[in-house]
């Protein structure tokens, strides 16, 4: 390709405060249409806001966590613009003077770490949501969303393709998990992206016209919105055309994108310091005590698994991707589970049901894995059964003991009752013994899966090994 | 006994010595209302049902000696303060019908103490004016003079208070709304320092300058009323703790030694005979009660208007946005679309006053203007409150007119905007520095019309200017106003 791409993203995040941003209203995602919602909420006349404190909390932790400057002295600013979600016309963000700025988050790309830097973290409220379909005669509109804290996190146009804005996204999401300020749930719309691109021939310095992608709510249409525009400016550049900055909305289901508005149709939204609300002032002690109480975040994670506790640096990095995969290692691991095999099961396993039934959390506890783990060592139960119990332990979330228990899948050791099922077996099979015999090795595998079958997968496999052996030796 | 022209401590006297009962006061000052107001057009609205079941109830305090000084006194309130299930329309067609589902902290705090709400008063829609010719609800008449404005934007409430229909009420000041009414009428009118009184439930104009205070008939009442709405609000923010418990200690210490200052720009050309001269003398008069009067200046003042109105528009045009059609108040019946839904409930919805400033508020915050104007204006407020601290290193209060003149005649002033935004001289700057000022009666023009002299403090300094205040008032009680019969 003749151009580089340059991306910059927006990601807005919804903060997993109880309450709303200026209200006492829960946040919970749902609930019937405005129920959720009081007359700060609604903007009834004379009502006012005020900051909840939690919010200056996690927007502050959010910025440390990405290793930005956090302002001893910031402000809410009021976005005016008229629209029907937006009860009081106006949205209270902020504008010069944001709570956090200047930090960089490092992303993983082709085996290379490299960073990409934060320009600004700034505070703001949600907008209602527009209903068209609940009415014959026009719109209907739920305010439960107004008034739920985000943070608008600000990139610098350090990506450069659609590859690293996907891995940014990913873990801007990660870190935040981490930080425990916000659950990033995608399909609740929890976390949104801004996509900024635009090409430059290879080797010039100066950037070229961007279009801007909104709303977009997915790490894949992130990706694929990118890769998009990247065609399209291309093929414009290409035909000799010049780009328009404007505003784009995507289409995930056609993967196409469509001008929204032009620069110059751009609004002007008239922004002002908020006068009903005192600015937010932060002391050095309690940014720093913000900054110590921040957990272990998912590098230093990484490093420690590595480092520490032997763990491939492949696994090491799959497993903190997510807080809640490395929790669950962490807390495999505290119970007494050896590091490598309770990331093997994570690994395998664990990452291949929950990419079956497409979620992020984990229904038991790693101390549960560990239990599993210990059946095995002590021989009750076999590999193979473990990984049928291990199946419904993600279903049900039942206790391994418990599970193998019920089903009576302990492995089965007597001596007198395999050798019962191993005489019985010879006898079955005269072929394969013959086989055996005239020096076909393999044919104990066949008898070996024909005794497993006979018991259900219980039996002892050293046991039936060693006794098939003995005996169909003695028929030689 | 006629308790009409009563002080709330005089009726609260009456009440506990059982001379009156709440209910029985209640249906006086009702009865008053029914006979006069027809005349003076203060009420927007009245509430017989709520007022004599909070009567009752007032009583049933008085009766077990639980009341406070404000127990069965009844007042009213501007009608741009949420009043719970009344209706609270800013004197606009907008909010005609609407009525909230709460209730403004500082009335909440009156009806705790007892008071009994028997309405809500009339201003300039919004409060946006110096007239109340403004409001679309009707026009108030002042009490002196029925063909003269009662001066706005409060105007319902300095006229209501000054023809004995409330022993007291609230207004709302935000470039001088409660004190220029106040002086028109010839009542009390204080503006507390910002932050003083919640401005929770009180209906946004300039939300870092609207500040609710007292309208009474002395100065003694207006701080028993400021006792009761003054203090932290956790619903309002920008509300403060002043520390001061209770306003109407010390206030009758006097002025012996206090240092007033008189801006030369508060007395210049401008400012008509009758005000001046009546200022003059009350200028005089301290000096005989031992303070000490020095001329001094206000260079900024002639830049305190620009400054206010700047301010004030910007602040509106984004608070009064809400009034969409969307969600409450008034829509327009005539719309196809989202833009024309908004264009006709707006050009419909609200008076001319109203949409000259929300264009000129809209105007100085957009892309190419701000810094010209809005950021210009920011910068002037500094400097304006640098020069009051300035001031006040030297002065424990600043005195002066209310207004340059008195009471004009009611549509005088209608066609030229312009000039009735410099009616706001004396007072804007006040807001701008967030000070506390008061406006007592200080004499009647040649007319036979109230002037009204303004005392201005440092920040939280109400007690000195409530102090001098009353140091003048005890030498010179207020001339009362003329009867008016129906």
């Amino acid at each position: 390709m003749k151009y580089e791409v340059v991306i910059g993203l927006e990601i807005h995040v919804e903060l997993a405060t109880k309450s709303k941003i200026f209200c006492g209203c829960t946040t919970e995602f749902g609930g019937d249409i405005n129920t959720h919602c009081c007359p700060i909420c609604t903007s009834m006349p004379g009502t006012l806001p005020v900051m909840n404190e939690k919010v200056v909390e996690y927007a502050a932790k959010a910025g440390l966590a990405m290793n930005c400057e956090v302002a001893n002295f910031s402000k809410m600013d009021r976005k005016n613009y008229f629209y029907p979600d937006l009860p009081k016309a106006y949205q209270i963000s902020q504008f010069d003077l944001p709570i956090c700025k200047g930090g960089f988050v490092n992303i993983e790309i082709n085996g290379e770490t490299k960073n990409i830097g934060i320009t600004r973290i700034h505070i703001e409220e949600d907008a209602g949501k527009l209903l068209h379909d609940q009415s014959d005669n026009g719109s209907l509109v739920d305010y439960n969303r107004c008034g739920v804290p985000l943070i608008e996190i600000v990139s610098e146009p350090d990506m450069r393709s659609p590859e690293e804005a996907k891995a940014y996204a990913e873990k801007v999401r990660s870190i935040l998990q981490y930080v425990g300020v916000s659950d990033c749930k995608m399909q609740e719309g929890s976390l949104r992206a801004d996509v900024n691109l635009s090409l430059r021939p290879i080797s010039q310095k100066e950037f070229g016209t961007r279009t801007e992608m909104k709303n977009l709510n997915s790490f894949r249409s992130i990706f694929r919105a990118a890769e998009s525009e990247i065609k399209r400016q291309s093929r414009v550049l290409d035909e000799g055309g010049i780009i328009i900055q404007e505003t784009r909305r995507w289409d995930d289901d056609s993967g196409r994108s469509h001008s929204m508005r032009s620069k110059e149709e751009a609004h002007d939204y008239r922004y002002f310091p908020e006068p009903d609300l005192v600015p937010i002032e932060l002391s050095d002690e309690i940014i720093n005590e913000y900054r110590e109480s921040l957990p272990e975040l998912p590098y230093e994670r990484f490093k420690r698994y590595t480092a520490k506790l032997g763990i491939p640096e492949y696994d090491a990095k799959l497993i903190t991707a997510s807080v809640k995969t490395a929790d669950f290692f962490e807390d495999a691991v505290s119970a007494g589970a050896n590091p490598k095999t309770a990331s093997n099961w994570i690994m395998g396993d664990l990452m291949r049901l929950m990419k079956e039934v497409d979620t992020e959390d984990i229904p038991f506890e790693g101390s549960l894995l560990n239990a599993l783990i210990e059946l095995i060592e002590k021989g009750t139960i076999s590999n193979n059964i473990a990984k049928t119990v291990f199946t419904d332990m993600f279903k049900t979330g039942r206790t391994p003991q418990d599970i193998v228990k019920d089903k009576g899948l302990e492995v089965l050791s007597d001596a007198g009752e395999l050798e019962q099922v191993v005489d019985k077996i010879i006898d079955a099979n005269p072929k394969s013994v013959d086989d055996y015999i005239r020096g076909k090795q393999k044919a104990i595998g066949f008898l070996m899966g024909q005794v497993m079958k006979e018991t259900r997968g219980k039996a002892n496999p050293q046991m039936i090994n060693k006794m098939l052996r003995e005996k169909l030796e003695s028929l030689k | 006994m006629d308790f009409s022209k009563l002080t709330i401590k005089t009726i609260s006297g009456a009440l506990s010595e059982r001379e009156i009962s709440a209910p029985e006061l209640t249906k006086r000052f009702f009865k008053k209302i029914e006979n006069i107001d027809k005349e003076i057009n203060a009420f927007i609205s009245t509430d017989l049902q709520n007022a004599f079941a909070d009567a009752k109830s007032a009583q049933l305090l008085i009766d077990n000696a639980k009341g406070s000084i404000l127990t069965g006194i009844p007042m009213a309130v501007k009608d741009n303060m949420c009043t719970d299930g009344i209706k609270t329309t800013c004197a606009s067609h907008m909010l005609e019908s609407f009525a909230p589902p709460y209730t403004s902290t500082a009335v909440s705090n009156l009806k705790q103490e007892g008071a009994v709400l028997l309405g809500k008063l009339n201003l300039d829609e919004f409060a946006m004016g110096s007239s109340t010719e403004n409001s679309y609800i009707k026009k108030t008449k002042n009490p002196w003079d029925l063909d003269r404005v009662p001066g706005g934007s409060s105007g319902g409430s300095a006229a209501a208070v000054a023809s004995g229909q409330v022993v007291f009420a609230l207004g709302s000041d935000t470039g001088g709304s409660i004190r220029q009414p106040a002086a028109f009428c010839g009542v009390v009118g204080l503006k507390p320092t910002y932050g003083t009184v919640s401005r929770y439930g009180l209906v946004a104009f300039a939300s870092s300058l609207d500040q609710i205070g007292p309208i009474t008939k002395t100065v003694e009442d207006s701080a028993i009323v400021l006792n009761a709405i003054s203090g932290k609000d956790p619903m309002d923010s920008t509300s403060v703790d002043s520390g001061i418990k209770d306003y109407a200690v010390g206030i009758s210490d006097g002025v012996k030694g206090m240092k007033i200052g008189v801006p030369k720009e508060y007395l210049a050309e401008g400012v008509a005979s009758g005000v001046r001269d009546n200022v003059k003398a009350a200028i005089s008069e301290y000096e005989k009660m031992g303070a000490i009067c020095e001329e001094t200046s206000l260079e900024l003042a002639d830049y305190a208007i620009a400054a206010y109105y700047i301010i004030s528009s910007a602040e509106a045009s984004s608070n009064l946005a809400r009034y969409d059609g969307i969600k409450y108040g008034y829509r327009s019946r005539d719309y196809k679309n989202l833009l024309e839904l908004y264009k006709n409930t707006r050009s419909e919805g609200f008076g001319a006053e109203v949409k000259r400033r929300i264009m000129l508020g809209t105007y100085v915050l957009s892309s190419g203007y701000y810094d010209a104007y809005y950021k210009k204006a920011l910068q002037v407020r500094t400097l304006i409150k640098n020069e009051f601290d300035n001031l006040f290193s030297k002065y424990d209060c600043i005195l002066g007119p209310t207004a340059p003149t008195t009471a004009y005649k009611i549509g005088e002033m209608t066609d030229d905007p312009l000039e009735m935004y410099l009616g706001d001289v004396f007072t804007v700057s006040v807001n701008i520095a967030g000070l506390p000022a008061i406006s007592i009666p200080c004499g009647l023009d040649g007319s036979g019309l109230p002037v009204g002299m303004q005392l201005i403090g440092k920040a939280f300094g109400e007690k000195t200017i409530l102090r001098a205040a009353y140091a003048y008032e005890q030498e010179h009680p207020f001339a009362t106003v003329p009867e008016v019969t129906a």
